[in-house]
């Protein structure tokens, strides 16, 4: 089960490994292509390094073997952490503003970035708020709209909505889709549930224990847009399966 | 009543309680004045000698604000360097400490020998109201959330920009908590080392008249200018806390108030 060859990469990884200097082995010989446009997610247990394979892609971490390579040159990131890492003296606005201020492109066209992306997420009028009157499903909100801000090429959600509860999620993941069909933006996205995995992308990777490195890469072909519908569907049943059990081999049967 | 008159009411119910006790005392058992004067005896005095323990308490307080703010620069100064470069910090940390620990009392003596007598206070003041708010400010910084710095990273942020904008505002509640420390310590500090100097003769502050009371056993005169000093160091607590809470009233826990 191998994906469908995506049509030009924007980033690929080369027999990336990453060992910590405490000896901890989190990546081994991990290849991984992502063309553009598309949306793909990493699923494994925790600890099994794929945080740091993102964290690696954004340049905030650095390979000790292999190679991170741009084919397209070095785009322009987005990072959703799995806080929404908010700056509690900033307002909402100041916060989604804050990659244009950094980059020095906080000309006129600054605010109405900030109100467009801000919309987006479906917060408009949340503009002056401080973080803490907000529930963590709208800080969460606001951490994807700073990622937008940039107009990036790759967005990078390091398991974005693992402390949210089930219906914020669900909430979330349909918003999520939504910006990605109108954006056409390609998404990494780290998970550790089977099913957001399945909801979400055209493409998972699945990875195994420490060290990590790919042990499936499975297509899930099912057309979006996707809603309530696909996810009590069959086929979503379906899938949700082979990628268990998938999951499940890569673990090595034991959990 | 509720919680707000409570905290207002009863201390004042306290001071009331403690007045009246004091003064049935003296009068009950005719404790003569230099032993121990009444309350309307002190506030008399304080209202008599006024004008030389205004003129008094201005030195003082003119040492302890400038002590203060040298403090301050000082202080925060010094944490942005460490912060800065570990090996400043590595260096130097260690005798800030040993400056800390070193009790003033017992270090104003041989600074009034090398220093002209106001300086002298001054660095009294300055020695001991510095180090909370290096301290406290050094935690701020060393606290900033790992995300947000590799948000700041992955935007490539200046070391200038990472100061300015992440570490120094994140620092800000522990700054203000070094800084409404130091505002007390620096009164102390100022104290201590007027009471050092008081043989000397030259000085002029609140607590050097506190000693020369005492010298010509002048009690009333030391109790007013006692009460003078606590007030002062009372209006420094609250201008520094209201201080602290406006700056920080939109968005840090500390001030806000939890629903019950």
């Amino acid at each position: 089960m191998v994906s469908q060859t995506s049509s030009t990469s924007i980033v690929s990884l080369h027999g990336v490994g990453k060992t910590f200097d405490n000896g901890t082995q989190a990546l081994a010989a991990f290849d991984l292509s992502v063309g553009g446009g598309e949306f793909v997610s990493l699923l494994g247990p925790s600890g099994c390094g794929k945080s740091t394979a993102l964290r690696i892609i954004a340049g905030l971490s650095t390979p000790s073997a292999g190679e991170v390579r741009w084919p397209a040159g070095d785009g322009r990131l987005g990072f959703v952490f799995q806080e929404p890492t908010l700056m509690p003296w900033a307002t909402v606005a100041g916060n989604v503003r804050l990659p244009l201020k950094l980059a020095a492109g906080d000309g006129v066209q600054a605010g109405a970035a900030v109100a467009q992306a801000l919309t987006r997420v479906g917060l408009g009028d949340a503009a002056d708020r401080y973080p803490r009157e907000l529930s963590g499903g709208m800080k969460m909100r606001v951490s994807i709209a700073r990622a937008l801000v940039t107009e990036p090429q790759l967005l990078l959600m390091d398991e974005p909505f693992a402390a949210l509860d089930e219906i914020t999620r669900f909430k979330l993941n349909n918003d999520l889709l939504e910006l990605w069909q109108a954006l056409r933006r390609t998404v990494i996205f780290v998970t550790h549930s089977v099913f957001e995995s399945v909801y979400l992308s055209q493409r998972i990777v699945v990875m195994t224990p420490r060290p990590g490195c790919v042990f499936a890469d499975i297509a899930i072909p099912a057309p979006y847009p996707r809603d309530e519908r696909f996810r009590t569907s069959a086929d979503f049943a379906g899938y949700c399966r082979t990628v268990s059990e998938a999951l499940a081999q890569a673990m090595g049967g034991a959990s | 009543m509720n919680a707000r008159a409570l905290r207002v009411a009863l201390p004042l119910a306290v001071l009331a309680l403690v007045v009246v006790a004091w003064q049935s005392a003296v009068s009950l058992f005719a404790i003569p004045s230099f032993v121990l004067p009444g309350p309307g005896l002190v506030l008399r005095t304080l209202v008599a000698d006024g004008g030389l323990l205004w003129q008094s308490l201005l030195v003082t307080l003119t040492t302890t604000v400038e002590g203060f703010v040298l403090a301050a620069v000082g202080g925060i100064g010094l944490a942005i360097l460490f912060s800065q470069s570990r090996l400043i910090e590595y260096s130097l940390y260690p005798y800030a400490v040993i400056l800390q620990v070193t009790p003033v009392v017992a270090i104003a003596p041989l600074l009034l020998i090398y220093l002209p007598q106001p300086l002298a206070v001054l660095a009294c003041a300055w020695i001991v109201a510095f180090f909370p708010v290096l301290a406290n400010t050094m935690l701020g910084l060393a606290s900033v959330d790992h995300n947000l710095i590799a948000l700041f990273e992955l935007y490539k942020a200046s070391r200038w920009q990472v100061l300015w904008k992440l570490k120094l505002p994140a620092a800000l509640p522990q700054m203000l908590a070094g800084l409404r420390i130091a505002g007390g310590l620096s009164l102390i500090g100022a104290v201590v080392a007027e009471i050092a100097a008081g043989s000397a003769g030259a000085g002029s502050g609140l607590a050097y008249r506190i000693a020369e009371s005492g010298y010509r056993l002048n009690i009333p005169r030391m109790f007013a200018a006692l009460l003078l000093l606590s007030l002062a160091g009372v209006v420094i607590f609250f201008v520094l806390s209201a201080a602290s809470h406006l700056i920080l009233r939109r968005w840090h826990e500390s001030v806000l108030r939890r629903e019950a």
